[in-house]
């Protein structure tokens, strides 16, 4: 006998009502073509420098979620006043958050006990697409397991991006004729040195339009440092964490090196940041800076007559080869998200071709794909004027020229202390600056990597 | 009255039920005065005892936080010749600059208490411009006027023919630089609070001082500075702790360059701990400043608490 209530309806027809309802509900959710059935994905990608990098991120995320019924919610964390790095920081610390991030150069390796391998994904797409740049793998890759996806958006590398009418008219150097806007070397390509450089940073310098390049403590300075250590086959420390600084001649001829071009350099290279070396382009007191292409379209917008005489060209070779600083942003999944699987999939989506060339192509060609077969997007072809200025900003095979990253191949956990802290740059300036030996100098750098190794 | 005794009028007992211990015990002035202050506890426990106990327990950890290293952190730092350079830094950064303060302060609350009453106020405002804007904000503005390549300061000095000055690539420049900044951001704080205690010493001791013919400096001497000993020493103290762990302006002006020599504390702790992902070498980095000011804090403390009692 069913208990009837006042109303005369029984709370056995209420029950079995309501789970009729319930079970409509249930067998009808996949055909409704809304988004959320999927669960929620919350991203926290890196807020552009270039205004409408974010607008193609958020447009492909939501063809994504809307062909995968997932709700993806965006954050866009500025790397400002090192936000992006205080809300990994803060989400490490407390194991929630985002459920994917975009990481800066050093974190994944930093956070790599805390995020989801992505073997899986990067398994497929290096299938489909080849080789990743090893600059992205020393940094991605720790332990033997794929940490973070290297990411398109915020990707950088930093050539010389050069007044090619200075270089020609003080320096006598036709770098367009060298580097041109096709897949091939021109005549006097090989004679790019780090020695012809030296001869035409004093040239420039003599004629009033040093060659911009920063010695503080910000990236772009750590960057070109860590390129020229590079050429030069110098390293402090190797890749099993031992120091080798005592006795490394190669490391005394790069520092040396690097003492001699900073008498060419303006006098306040000291305090320079990564905004200072754009400045003296565009306001047309420097020759040469390396950067990525944000300095010349900045130019093109605010002193367009410069812009017209900006041509991006390889760095220079040393005795142990060419390398070109570069600068990844790589896009984690942390081990506490719970949306995975969906996060993986909308990562792998973003690092297709299609998808990556759209991002590449929004950015006005300032996103690297870590693929070295995607360094053929149209956009640095045709980016101007002049046109082709950038062809020669991603690495081209011609240019016979590897990714650097300033400290490698050192563990990346001690690789990532000695970044910050500059210490490439400090020991030039103790000498150039500071007025040590270079004996002193290295005993300084000596002492500061064991102080970095120390406590593991 | 004492602890223990009790607040209310013992209230009747009702039906011949006895208050039982519980009652009594919430009926006790103590009890009272402990739960009202428990919301004060709870943001001082919350906001200040919990984050500093946690940096205490981060700076004992290893770099991956995974393992207890005991006091390896801090002997670490005790070996690294940055470390100590920055400690030295930081001392001389904070003296310097609270004495550049309090002296410049203390001047202008001069200047400020022999202006009319009429006339005081908008001069009071406009010199309490600087602490009022955003230090990140203001120390932007500094930085565009020492910019090294564009510096608005150089340009002046060239009308002058003086030669252009490296103020942020040359350390001595660099770091008189930063405690310039610093010294204009927070001067106006000591001004506003050295004029209230000028408010408040009686006029009647300058006019005995007068009749017993003292002149102007021996006012200042004896009875404008011993009337003020005690502002000026908690003002110094509060001024001490703050500078010392001033982050923006180095920040903002330097990073701490040319070659680490202008770090502070603060700046070097965010370096090592937030940026190089070692972040209980930046706690222990950053609790090194507390032995340092908590010894300032106990002779200053001191100083004001035997004042008082000769006062009273």
């Amino acid at each position: 006998m069913s208990i009837r209530a006042g109303n005369g309806i029984s709370r056995r027809n209420v029950l079995r009502s309501g789970a009729g309802v319930m079970a409509a509900g249930t067998l009808s959710a996949p055909m409704v073509h809304a988004q959320g059935t999927g669960g929620t994905l919350r991203c926290g990608f890196w807020d552009h420098w270039v205004p409408v990098g974010n607008d193609i991120l958020r447009r492909l995320c939501a063809e994504w979620g809307q062909a995968n019924r997932v709700e993806v919610q965006i954050d866009f964390i500025t790397s400002v006043g090192n936000q992006n790095l205080l809300t990994i920081a803060a989400q490490a610390q407390s194991r929630s958050g985002h459920d994917l991030l975009s990481f800066p150069t050093w974190e994944p390796a930093s956070k790599a006990e805390l995020l989801e391998p992505v073997d899986d994904v990067m398994g497929r797409l290096i299938a489909k697409y080849g080789a990743v740049t090893p600059a992205a793998e020393y940094l991605g890759k720790i332990g033997g397991k794929w940490v973070a996806i290297p990411a398109v958006s915020g990707t950088q590398m930093k050539p010389a991006c050069v007044r090619f009418d200075l270089l020609q008219q003080h320096a006598g150097i036709d770098i367009r004729a060298m580097w041109p806007n096709r897949n091939e070397r021109g005549p006097g390509a090989e004679t790019w040195t780090w020695d012809t450089f030296l001869m035409a940073a004093e040239k420039c310098h003599a004629a009033g339009f040093p060659f911009g390049i920063p010695m503080g403590s910000f990236s772009d300075a750590v960057d070109l440092v860590g390129a020229v250590f590079a050429g030069y086959g110098a390293s402090v420390m190797d890749a099993r964490g031992n120091i080798t600084v005592r006795g490394n001649a190669k490391l005394r001829t790069a520092i040396e090196y690097m003492v001699r071009l900073g008498r060419f350099l303006p006098n306040d290279v000291w305090a320079w940041d990564d905004a200072s070396n754009n400045r003296a382009l565009i306001s047309g007191r420097s020759a040469l800076i390396f950067n990525p292409p944000s300095a010349w379209a900045v130019a093109k917008r605010d002193q367009p007559a410069v812009a017209a005489q900006c041509w991006t060209v390889p760095c220079p070779a040393g005795p142990e080869g060419r390398f070109t600083p570069y600068l990844p942003y790589f896009w984690g999944i942390w081990g506490f998200s719970r949306n995975k699987n969906s996060a993986k999939a909308l990562l792998e989506h973003l690092s297709e071709r299609p998808q990556a060339e759209a991002q590449t192509t929004t950015s006005s060609g300032y996103d690297i794909p870590p693929f070295m077969s995607m360094n053929d997007f149209a956009i640095w072809a045709t980016e101007g004027p002049p046109v082709g200025t950038v062809f020669n900003y991603p690495i081209k095979a011609h240019h016979q020229s590897q990714t650097s990253v300033a400290f490698a191949p050192a563990p990346a956990e001690f690789a990532v202390q000695a970044y910050t802290q500059a210490l490439n740059t400090k020991v030039v300036a103790r000498i150039a600056q500071g007025g040590e030996t270079i004996d002193q100098a290295l005993t300084w750098l000596e002492r500061e990597m064991n102080t970095i190794k120390r406590g593991g | 009255m004492a602890d223990g005794t009790i607040a209310a009028p013992r209230a009747p007992d009702f039906a011949g039920q006895r208050a039982n211990s519980l009652q009594r015990f919430s009926r006790r002035r103590s009890t009272i005065a402990f739960l009202m202050t428990l919301p004060l506890l709870a943001v001082v426990v919350g906001l200040i005892a919990y984050p500093a106990a946690y940096g205490i327990y981060l700076s004992l950890l290893n770099r991956r936080m995974t393992e207890f290293a005991g006091l390896l952190n801090y002997e670490i730092l005790f070996d690294s010749d940055t470390f100590w350079n920055v400690a030295w830094q930081s001392c001389i950064f904070a003296i310097t600059a609270v004495l550049a303060k309090a002296l410049i302060g203390f001047w202008l609350a001069h200047m400020l208490h022999d202006i009319p009453a009429k006339g005081q106020r908008k001069w009071r405002g406009m010199l309490l411009i600087p602490w009022v804007i955003p230090p990140a904000l203001s120390t932007l503005g500094w930085w565009w006027m020492f910019d090294p390549t564009y510096s608005s300061i150089n340009y002046v000095l060239s009308i002058f023919a003086i030669p252009a000055v490296s103020w942020l690539g040359e350390p001595n420049w660099a770091r008189t630089a930063v405690i310039i900044v610093n010294v204009w951001y927070g001067a106006p704080f000591f001004m506003i609070m050295y004029l209230a205690a000028l408010k408040s010493v009686p006029e009647q001791l300058y006019e005995a001082a007068a009749i017993d013919g003292a002149s102007s400096w021996q006012r200042l001497r004896f009875v404008t500075l011993p009337m003020m000993a005690n502002i000026i020493s908690i003002t110094v103290l509060f001024s001490l702790i703050v500078t010392f762990a001033n982050y923006d302006i180095v920040r903002v002006l330097t990073n701490g360059g040319p070659r680490d020599l202008t770090h502070v504390f603060a700046s070097y702790a965010f370096q090592v701990g937030i940026l190089s992902g070692n972040i209980p070498r930046g706690a222990a980095v950053s609790l090194f400043m507390l032995p340092l000011l908590a010894i300032c804090a106990f002779f200053v403390l001191r100083g004001v608490t035997r004042r008082n009692k000769e006062q009273m």
